[in-house]
């Protein structure tokens, strides 16, 4: 594997490599030692162009824990200055020896562009671009149901029959493409529901069951219920009247938490705005995830950045 | 003095000798020592090409396009005028500016460029520019745009429609309601949808055509519509052509031929506005060509600097350059399919273009006395279109690397050679020739 | 050219007559912990513990190690996915772990997994059991039990194959 651009161009085979790994890893976070020495003496540079520091912070800890050099490119601070381009930061990763480059960035594609413009021979793994990917969150999405479906005992197996409901602005969503795209590659039944000014025109092709009513949803007993972040400038865009209706038609309240089945696992992808997307009790009970996905975000991103970085140039 | 043109084919398919001097076709027959002669046996004689719809830059964007280089670009192509943009900085919203660029066209010689003027002031859809200075100037405007930006608001453009009417003039606008299309990136459809990139929904096109035809007819006046993209919008516009309604429009090469799916490697060369559309949208164009419900050909030739392009796809610049290329894209995308002879790209490609514009010498081709636009082009050549291809100083075109059909060999504006023997001739060489025939 | 070298019976042989060494160096099954490296020398780790068992009437602990993430070669060879580590749950601390591994060569995969031990704890003491050692050492290791010395070329294949991992039947060939 030479980048990690979209969870679209994995195999399944591959994918179930990454997410076996990841509990290889996992296992090292959990002892005293929690270092390996398997990237010693190469690169990974954090280029943020766009601010998130727990994402930012999971991949640090992740190259750290492996042994790389890490170096934070992030352009709120001072190191990338206003108006350098993209083609410029690159040139300069590449002057420094980059060996892998983990990018945020506020443009759709921005990754794929610096993957294969020529201008780096870096790795590149996305690590969230614009409106579009963000896949090592879904990796590290179905790492979380996996270990809970099955715990240690899930190594080789995929997700099939798994049922997979996403909530939210899908439209703006990058978590919620990678997700349709692994959980469909490892056989999990996708169904999306929202408002439909936040569902995409044109998805007539993808692998999934699109609605508007949560309350069906519910009451269908999900085995996941993945709840998606909603931006307050959705409002003023007028994609819906409000939060409180927002809140009542497709928010997680404490009223369909209890409708939903004990077994059913409540995910999101953070941070969360509670009370509007998820109701504090939703998000603080042991339905949810939302603690193991922070931790299993190091595993899933360690064992990226080793099959991306580990082998031979 | 005379140039002898021996054995073209014409767009008939007819063969014919053609002479030229002193800038303008004279008879073979009766034509004086020839002082050059050229065997074009095999090559397919067109009036020298216009184009309605060319960005030249200058003032303002000199990095990206000047007048002399973009005319050197026309020339290339095979055309020997063009009508180019306001969006320039200055704007060419006033007398002084359409003059000025008018008269860097005729000091460079390549082909003729005339100017179109802003219908608003700065292109910022608030009041009317100077309409009647413009089309009373020198460059005596008649074409008015604010391509690059739709007239928005439907009163601005009901009077920008009625107030044109005054001096015989045409508003060509850019259709694009900016509300459906804040941020938009490329198509919206299944390619956006999975691409994550804001989309510009055809409807943002249609409703604004539909819109406009509406007006043109309620107050009689033309309209012409910049680069239709969309299936819809051939169909609106062929609504309103049965209705009597006094529109005209065109089409791009690139939309008659490319696709929105080039956009899934996010390379920004693809990056154009309107956006590339479906292949049932690239149908519907040909097929409006074919029947004449799409008027012309024009370019949107935009050129843009390499920093512009390189860059995430969200932040490159929207265009594409296009004026070499495009008579082999037509060729290709309307000739090879059996849909236009090319009888017909002389109309779409000059005649009608011209007569839309206002400009004069384009009504009958070849004929004794007229002003010698000529392109003489082998469509039997074939080549892969490379940078070699470009000729103006930005290399933003779709092209690179795709082999194209044709190729022009040689071009004559107003009877000056441009192009010659398939390679455009020196400035200096064409500057002092014109001269002469000037003289 | 391939040659067999060890068959089926033969390393039946070799695994007995290590077991019996192990018990003997260790005065016993008290505190061994046998550690398989992937892929087969894990399952010769657990065939060596059913031995072991049967000989001294107790169950060893056994587990697997695997080395793969701290491998010096990693650059040099395409991306493979680790096999799974498995740690008894006694641990390692205090015990007398037997790293066991199918064929010994430069050594690079012994040094690897005394650094992953590293990691996982404090053994009493770290022993080594093979079941082909073939030379040609590249650092400073040297095994305490062996099947067979193998003399062989750099350029020879030695290719084990265990019933378990690969079907068939049990062999050692050299080619
Ligand atoms: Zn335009």
């Amino acid at each position: 594997m030479r980048h990690l651009l979209s969870t679209a161009d994995l195999g399944r085979d591959q994918a179930l490599t990454i997410l076996d790994t990841a509990e290889d890893m996992a296992s090292v976070s959990g002892r005293e030692v929690k270092k390996l020495p398997t990237l010693r003496g190469r690169t990974v540079v954090n280029l943020f162009f766009e601010d998130s520091t727990r994402t930012r912070i999971s991949f640090e800890v992740a190259a750290k824990r492996l042994s790389a050099d890490v170096i934070n490119f992030s352009a709120k601070g001072s190191s990338v200055s206003k108006g350098e381009s993209l083609k410029d930061t690159a040139q300069t990763l590449q002057a420094m020896g980059a060996d892998g480059v983990v990018i945020r960035h506020p443009a759709s594609g921005a990754p794929h562009t610096l993957a294969h413009a020529g201008w780096i021979d870096a790795g590149v793994v996305n690590a969230g671009d614009g409106t579009h990917e963000h896949p090592t969150q879904a990796l590290l999405d179905a790492f979380t149901i996996r270990r809970r479906l099955h715990g240690a005992a899930g190594r080789g197996r995929d997700l099939d029959g798994v049922s997979v409901t996403i909530v939210g602005d899908i439209l703006h969503s990058r978590v919620a493409r990678s997700n349709v795209w692994l959980l469909h590659l490892l056989g999990a039944r996708v169904r999306l529901v929202a408002p439909a000014t936040l569902l995409p025109v044109g998805i007539g092709d993808w692998p999934v069951e699109a609605g508007y009513d949560l309350d069906a949803a519910v009451a269908e007993g999900p085995d996941v219920l993945m709840m998606l972040r909603v931006q307050a400038e959705r409002m003023h865009d007028a994609f819906f009247p409000g939060e409180r209706e927002y809140s009542r038609e497709w928010g997680l309240t404490d009223e369909r938490l209890a409708r939903l089945p004990a077994t059913t696992m409540v995910m999101h992808p953070g941070p969360m705005n509670r009370g509007l997307e998820i109701s504090a009790a939703a998000a603080d009970s042991p339905a949810s995830t939302v603690l193991d996905q922070v931790a299993n975000g190091v595993s899933v991103r360690m064992s990226a950045l080793y099959h991306l970085l580990a082998g031979e140039e | 003095m005379t140039t002898r043109i021996l054995g073209a084919t014409l767009p008939d398919g007819t063969t014919a000798d053609l002479a030229i001097d002193r800038g303008v076709f004279v008879d073979p027959a009766e034509a004086g020592s020839a002082r050059r002669t050229i065997d074009a046996a095999g090559l397919l004689a067109l009036p020298g090409l216009v184009d309605l719809h060319t960005h030249l830059r200058e003032p303002g964007f000199e990095q990206s396009e000047t007048v002399l280089t973009g005319t050197r670009a026309a020339a290339a192509g095979g055309y020997t005028a063009v009508f180019a943009m306001a969006n320039t900085q200055p704007v060419q919203d006033t007398a002084g500016v359409v003059e000025q660029v008018q008269a860097l066209g005729l000091r460079a010689g390549y082909a003729t460029v005339r100017p179109i003027g802003a219908v608003t002031v700065g292109l910022r859809g608030e009041r009317l520019a100077e309409i009647g200075a413009m089309a009373a100037s020198r460059a005596a405007v008649t074409v008015f745009s604010d391509d690059g930006m739709c007239v928005h608001d439907p009163l601005l453009m009901r009077r920008a429609l009625e107030y044109v009417k005054t001096f015989d003039g045409v508003v060509a606008q850019h259709a694009q309601d900016p509300r459906l299309t804040v941020d938009a990136q490329m198509n919206e459809g299944e390619v956006s949808a999975r691409l994550g990139l804001a989309g510009w929904p055809a409807v943002a096109e249609e409703s604004i055509i539909a819109r406009d035809v509406l007006l043109a007819e309620h107050v009689g006046a033309r309209l012409h519509v910049c680069h239709v993209s969309t299936a819809g919008a051939v169909e609106v516009i062929r609504w309103a052509k049965a209705r009597g309604i006094r529109v005209t429009a065109e089409a791009t090469p690139h939309h008659l031929l490319l696709t929105e799916d080039l956009v899934v490697g996010y390379d920004s060369r693809f990056k154009v506005n309107p956006p590339l559309r479906t292949a049932e949208d690239v149908s519907a164009l040909r097929a409006g060509l074919a029947d004449g419900t799409i008027d012309i050909v024009a370019t949107d030739h935009a050129p843009h600097p390499a920093e512009a392009k390189e860059c995430a796809w969200g932040e490159a610049a929207n265009g594409m350059v296009g004026l070499e290329s495009a008579l082999s894209v037509v060729h290709a995308a309307m000739v090879e399919t059996g849909l236009l002879g090319w009888a017909d790209v002389a109309r779409v490609m000059s005649r009608t273009p011209a007569r839309i514009g206002g400009l004069r010498g384009y009504g009958r081709a070849f004929a004794v006395g007229a002003p010698a636009q000529l392109a003489l082009y082998d469509p039997a050549a074939a080549a892969e279109f490379s940078l070699d291809s470009l000729h103006g100083r930005s290399t933003n075109s779709p092209y690179l690397g795709r082999t194209l059909p044709g190729r022009v060999r040689h071009v004559f504006h107003d009877g000056v050679p441009t192009v010659a023997d398939g390679g455009l001739r020196p400035a200096d060489e064409v500057a002092a020739a014109r001269q002469e025939v000037v003289a | 050219m391939t040659r067999i070298v060890l068959q089926s019976a033969d390393i039946g042989r070799a695994l007995t007559r290590i077991s019996h060494e192990i018990l003997e160096s260790n005065k016993g099954p008290d505190g061994l912990v046998l550690l398989g490296i992937p892929t087969r020398g894990a399952t010769l780790a657990r065939r060596i513990g059913a031995l072991l068992s049967g000989i001294a009437g107790a169950a060893v602990p056994v587990g697997s190690l695997d080395v793969t993430m701290h491998r010096d070669d990693l650059h040099r060879n395409p991306t493979r996915a680790p096999q799974p580590t498995e740690i008894p749950a006694e641990g390692i601390d205090g015990r007398v772990v037997v790293l066991v591994d199918d064929v010994l060569f430069s050594g690079r995969s012994i040094r690897a997994a005394l650094d992953a031990l590293q990691d996982l704890g404090r053994p009493a003491a770290v022993r080594l059991a093979v079941l082909v050692d073939r030379g040609h050492r590249e650092l400073p290791i040297r095994p305490d039990f062996v099947g067979k010395n193998l003399p062989s070329s750099r350029e020879e294949r030695v290719n084990v194959r265990l019933s378990e991992v690969d079907g068939g039947e049990d062999e050692v060939t050299i080619a």
